[in-house]
């Protein structure tokens, strides 16, 4: 690890003008993420300004959804009252992600901002251009089992590597951020964010020293048919071959609204909108989830090493809807 | 009542859950530095240059080693370091010797600075260039230009070649398939570290996580030219070995570090580097072919096993099983063996048997399906009373008892033979089994016993626990030898001045330290019994040695249990501080894995007691069932029982043995569901590199696990009649899974791990 300063911000004024002077600034939450990067040389930030003693953990009612702080940590969030009785989706995508260790310490603001697990980003000695812009991408005719299926580019395929990423996609959650000069703006969830295209360095669309200060959920009506199916190696501490969060409303057996987002296939978390256009309006059976999950899957593309994962999607989306039908409670991931 | 046996918790696990056991990189010294390594980032070529400048500059640094500056070490000659006990250095490749990279994360220079961070952030600035050579980076690739390697650990390697194409092409029946494994890596809990002190110019003290105090010790001798005896090595707990901890180049690199900065050194490595610097199971791809007659009597084996090596005569033998189970009067067991410009393959937990009993127990699964035949009465109707090679007998074999006894608690009656027979919502379920097996070794070994005038025992021998039980089970044997309670024993291992035993590998501590901690005690008891005999004030006083016997700490006149002489009150009035002895048993077949060293008193065993090869074959057996639930959509896989069944002659203490069966079993099931490391054959470089990637078992994927030992004493390898027990557990598992896979889909999986990927 290289040398760095460090400061601890007693207020977010503070902290987003420490870090928004200094282009090799970055704000520090749970660190599960950003140390270990740092451990193994590909991030070497000049300066990190601790965020963990800001006034930014709560989750409270507001007067559209649930507010949720962007320094709680995932744990806190996960077993909410609020949020498992109104989200149920969102506890069930985080309790799905890391360990119990890391979700103690892990914050919602550096969930969003976590960087990918693709091993040429990690691997120094690789060429990447997320990590180094112009070196090329080691994956794109490497080992790219667990890569993008959708939305990357030549310079870049890796995967967004979140599971409450996935379930704040699909529920169409709203990002809260503050800048220099008390400058505060959100983004909508499907623009946070990004796909790779000739910038992969660039994960998401903040700014430097925009702070995240918390994740809106709107009010929906998916608490009773939401469900998060993920598919790994083995039954926890990993990351998702393929994941889905599904979430439905329905009218009779009619489906009102349908949410479906993928994770473990692109560079951010992916809206299924071509298979939610098609399921909705329409009756919710299995023939039917199945045939909107061909149609999603249809625009997918591939590597060497993943086309697996289009099969493998295709028969998620159609279990995570069969759980979400059923309650949530299905309990037969895999 | 005897302890031996008993399943008394492990004594030391106390200290290990308070955290007060004290681990190789914890022996901080006064006025240590730390050194932290560099890695080759080709796979193959020479360095051209070595700019330092940057390096030197950071703030902390001592000094940089690299080739250009390294301290010459004593060359390799494999003839030299055989006499001197060091032929088994992990890779052949003394350190920073010259400019030459063989594989990617070659340890190429090593920075020493006052912190780790320090080391490390000095470490990432060394700039480095190299002309790059073409490197061999694919197994498949390089086989035509394989090689067909004479010897394998001093056995002959090629058995039977091209012998078995008739009895096969005859056969009424016949499967033949291809099964491949991955590379696999150990990733023991407790990473690999050594501090080293230099005492004297001529003297060295090494605190280091290895499998063999005495091995080490010999080897960094070797190398430095230094007598044995000024090499100590010290290493109370280790952390997991599993074969990963023999002598890697850290441990000389980190004492040419501390020779070159004049002062003690810790070197601990990265989770990174022990996926290239400390030895890995290598890839295999398999084939093998069985015949068998109408009647499915087995007329022919024939395993074939292509894979690699780098740096080492070591090549992973996979056909090792195929040499000692069932009937066939045929067995044809070959190896083809390329080189890879990568990290050097070497033992890894049942090393042969665990990928070898994949193959040839996914096949006898395969045949019996052909034969429509229950796989269980297959075995049974093959099975072989003698090594079907050499046509000893086994010195005691009960495996026809393990099948039975599995099949029986595991319900095996209430599978069906048919595939996709049992569903369970979306979840086929299928169950399988495999024959489970693994050498029975023993070695040379010493143990001296020492008992003070209080009556406390010390028990001491340069063996290693590394997780197995060690401590625990001598102290159990010494309290039976002596007729003293556990809690009065004090075991004493892990550093090489103590009387020279094997290293923890190729599950002999157990069947090598014990007959000589027994005989030690039995030398004990006869010195104490002189001083009684001596002694005028003893009830004892002039009686015959073979009248006097012993129970609850004291010497007792045969048939008088009156007359009777405390050891404590014995050694009081002989005014002594403490009375010792030591024992050295030599197996007759060998000295084996031990560092040949001053003997103690050797003690002759009977040869029909002691390990005779030339008329016995030693082999453990066992008989593991799975049960798995499948998602076919999903393509996961859960094991959601286990049974095994162990044949492993006396069990010494029913926890520790038990354990080291589940661990065993655990160990098969992440390598047949998820461990497996990729490399990238560009620049032949891992892309799995952490345990984030490298995926061992979770506590969910590990259902209960059922374990029976049959229990019986081998009466030919030891007086005692342990054979080992650390590497069987993990043999057949993920064969019993693959088939009980079969049985649940009527897919047939012949490449580990069987990852979602393999079924969707």
């Amino acid at each position: 690890m290289r040398p760095f300063n460090y400061s601890k911000a007693g207020d977010p004024a503070t902290a987003v003008n420490l870090v928004s002077a200094n282009p090799g600034a970055k704000f520090l939450g749970g660190g599960t993420n950003l140390v270990d990067l740092m451990k193994e040389d590909v991030m070497h930030p000049s300066e990190l300004v601790d965020i963990t003693r800001l006034k930014h953990a709560d989750i409270e009612k507001t007067a559209t959804g649930v507010a949720i702080g962007a320094t709680a940590t995932n744990a806190l969030t996960a077993n909410h009252e609020l949020i498992r009785k109104n989200y149920p989706l969102l506890s069930m995508a985080i309790l799905a992600g890391a360990s119990v260790q890391i979700r103690n310490m892990a914050t919602n603001g550096g969930n969003l901002n976590q960087r990918t697990r693709c091993t040429y980003f990690y691997d120094v000695n690789m060429p990447c251009n997320k990590r180094e812009p112009g070196s090329g991408c080691g994956a794109l005719k490497g080992i790219n089992r667990n890569h993008a299926i959708f939305g990357w580019s030549e310079k870049c395929v890796a995967v967004y590597p979140s599971d409450m990423a996935v379930a704040l996609a699909a529920l169409d959650a709203v990002v809260h951020v503050e800048g220099k000069n008390n400058a505060k703006r959100t983004i909508e969830f499907a623009d946070f964010h990004r796909l790779p295209g000739d910038t992969p360095e660039k994960d998401n669309n903040l700014k430097q020293g925009e702070l995240i200060t918390s994740i809106e959920l709107p009010t929906n009506d998916f608490a009773e048919r939401s469900y998060y199916l993920k598919i790994r190696e083995r039954s926890s501490y990993a990351f998702a071959l393929v994941s889905v969060a599904a979430a439905l409303s329905l009218e009779g057996n009619q489906i009102k609204q349908v949410r479906i987002a993928l994770g473990g296939v692109a560079h951010k978390p992916w809206r299924a909108s071509v298979a939610e256009k098609w399921l909705t309006g329409k009756e919710a059976t299995e023939a039917n989830f199945r045939a909107a999950a061909e149609a999603e899957l249809k625009n997918a593309r591939p590597l060497e090493h993943n086309k697996f994962k289009v099969a493998m999607a295709k028969k998620a989306i159609t279990r995570a809807l069969q759980g979400a039908m059923q309650g949530g409670v299905y309990g037969l991931e895999g | 009542m005897s302890e031996t046996g008993k399943p008394i918790s492990r004594i030391d696990g106390r200290l290990k859950v308070t955290g007060q056991a004290t681990y190789a990189a914890e022996f901080n010294q006064p006025n240590m530095a730390y050194a932290f390594p560099v890695r080759a980032t080709i796979a193959k070529g020479r360095i051209t240059s070595i700019d330092d400048a940057a390096t030197k500059k950071e703030p902390g640094v001592i000094s940089v080693i690299s080739y250009k500056n390294a301290l010459k070490l004593k060359p390799l000659d494999m003839q030299a370091q055989a006499k001197a006990g060091a032929a088994f250095l992990g890779e052949n490749l003394p350190p920073l010797q010259d400019n030459k990279v063989h594989y990617p994360g070659q340890f190429i220079a090593v920075v020493v600075a006052e912190s780790y961070e320090q080391a490390r952030t000095a470490a990432y600035k060394l700039k480095v260039r190299y002309a790059v050579e073409k490197a061999a980076t694919d197994l498949k690739a390089e086989l035509p230009n394989s090689k067909k390697p004479t010897k394998l650990m001093g056995e002959e390697a090629q058995v039977n070649g091209g012998k078995a194409a008739t009895p096969l092409a005859t056969s009424a029946h016949r499967v033949e398939n291809t099964y491949s494994t991955p590379v696999e890596h150990h990733h023991p809990m407790e990473p690999h570290a050594t501090v080293a002190v230099w005492e004297a110019a001529d003297k060295l003290t090494l605190y280091d996580t290895t499998q063999g105090v005495g091995l080490t010790g010999a080897i960094a001798a070797y190398f430095f030219g230094l007598q044995q005896e000024n090499v100590r090595v010290i290493a109370p707990f280790v952390g997991g070995g599993f074969g990963s901890k023999g002598l890697w180049l850290h441990t000389l690199l980190v004492a040419m570090a501390a020779k070159t900065a004049g002062r003690p050194v810790k070197l601990a490595l990265t989770r990174q580097m022990m996926q290239t610097n400390v030895g890995h199971r290598a890839a295999t791809i398999q084939r093998v072919a069985l015949g068998t007659d109408t009647a499915g009597t087995l007329k022919a084996i024939r395993h074939h096993t292509d894979t690699y090596t780098n740096l080492t005569e070591f090549f992973e033998p996979s056909g090792k099983q195929s040499l000692v189970l069932y009937k066939a009067p045929l067995r044809e067991v070959t190896y083809n063996v390329a080189k890879l410009n990568r990290g050097t393959p070497t033992f890894m937990r049942a090393p042969g048997e665990t990928p070898g009993t994949f193959a040839l127990e996914s096949a006898m699964d395969e045949m019996a399906y052909q034969l429509k035949m229950d796989p269980v009465a297959f075995r049974i109707a093959n099975h072989t009373t003698k090594d079907p090679m050499k046509g000893h007998d086994f010195s005691s074999e009960f495996l026809v008892d393990c099948y039975r006894i599995g099949a029986e608690k595991f319900g095996w009656s209430a599978r069906s033979m048919e595939p996709r027979q049992k569903r369970n919502g979306n979840y086929l379920v299928g169950y399988g089994m495999a024959t489970a097996t693994y050498p029975g070794g023993r070695s040379a070994a010493s143990v001296k016993v020492s008992m003070t005038a209080k009556g406390d025992v010390t028990v001491m021998t340069a063996s290693i626990d590394i997780g197995t039980g060690t401590y625990t089970v001598l102290a159990q044997t010494a309290a039976d030898a002596l007729g003293v309670p556990v809690e009065r024993i004090q075991v004493k291992i892990g550093d090489s001045r103590l009387p020279a035993a094997p290293l923890a590998g190729g599950s002999q501590t157990t069947a090598s330290i014990h007959p000589a901690a027994m005989e030690a005690c039995v030398l004990l008891r006869k010195e104490l019994a002189a001083l009684a005999i001596a002694d005028p004030s003893s009830k004892l006083h002039g009686r015959k040695p073979d009248e006097i016997g012993y129970a609850d700490g004291k010497l007792v006149l045969n048939g008088d249990e009156k007359k009777t002489d405390a050891y404590a009150d014995i050694i009081s009035r002989a005014k002594r501080a403490e009375v010792e002895a030591c024992a050295t048993t030599l197996p007759v077949s060998g000295a084996g894995l031990t560092v040949p060293s001053a003997l103690c008193t050797p003690r002759e065993i009977p040869a029909e007691q002691n390990s005779d090869s030339k008329h016995y074959a030693f082999h453990s057996f066992g008989a593991q069932f799975a049960e798995v639930w499948v998602d076919e959509d999903l393509g996961t896989i859960r094991v959601k029982r286990f049974t095994s069944v162990q044949d492993v002659g006396r069990i010494m203490n029913e926890k520790t043995a038990r354990s080291q069966i589940i661990g065993g079993v655990i160990f098969g099931i992440g390598a047949a569901l998820m461990e497996a490391t990729e490399y990238d054959k560009r620049w032949g470089s891992p892309v799995v590199r952490t345990l984030a990637d490298y995926h061992v078992p979770v506590n969910l994927d590990v259902p209960p696990i059922d374990v029976h030992f049959i229990g019986k004493a081998d009466p030919h390898i030891s007086p005692i009649g342990a054979r080992g027990i650390g590497e069987i557990g993990i043999t057949g598992v993920a064969a019993a899974i693959a088939n009980a896979v079969f049985n649940a889909t009527g897919k047939r999986l012949r490449d580990l791990p069987l990852t979602p990927d393999k079924l969707v």
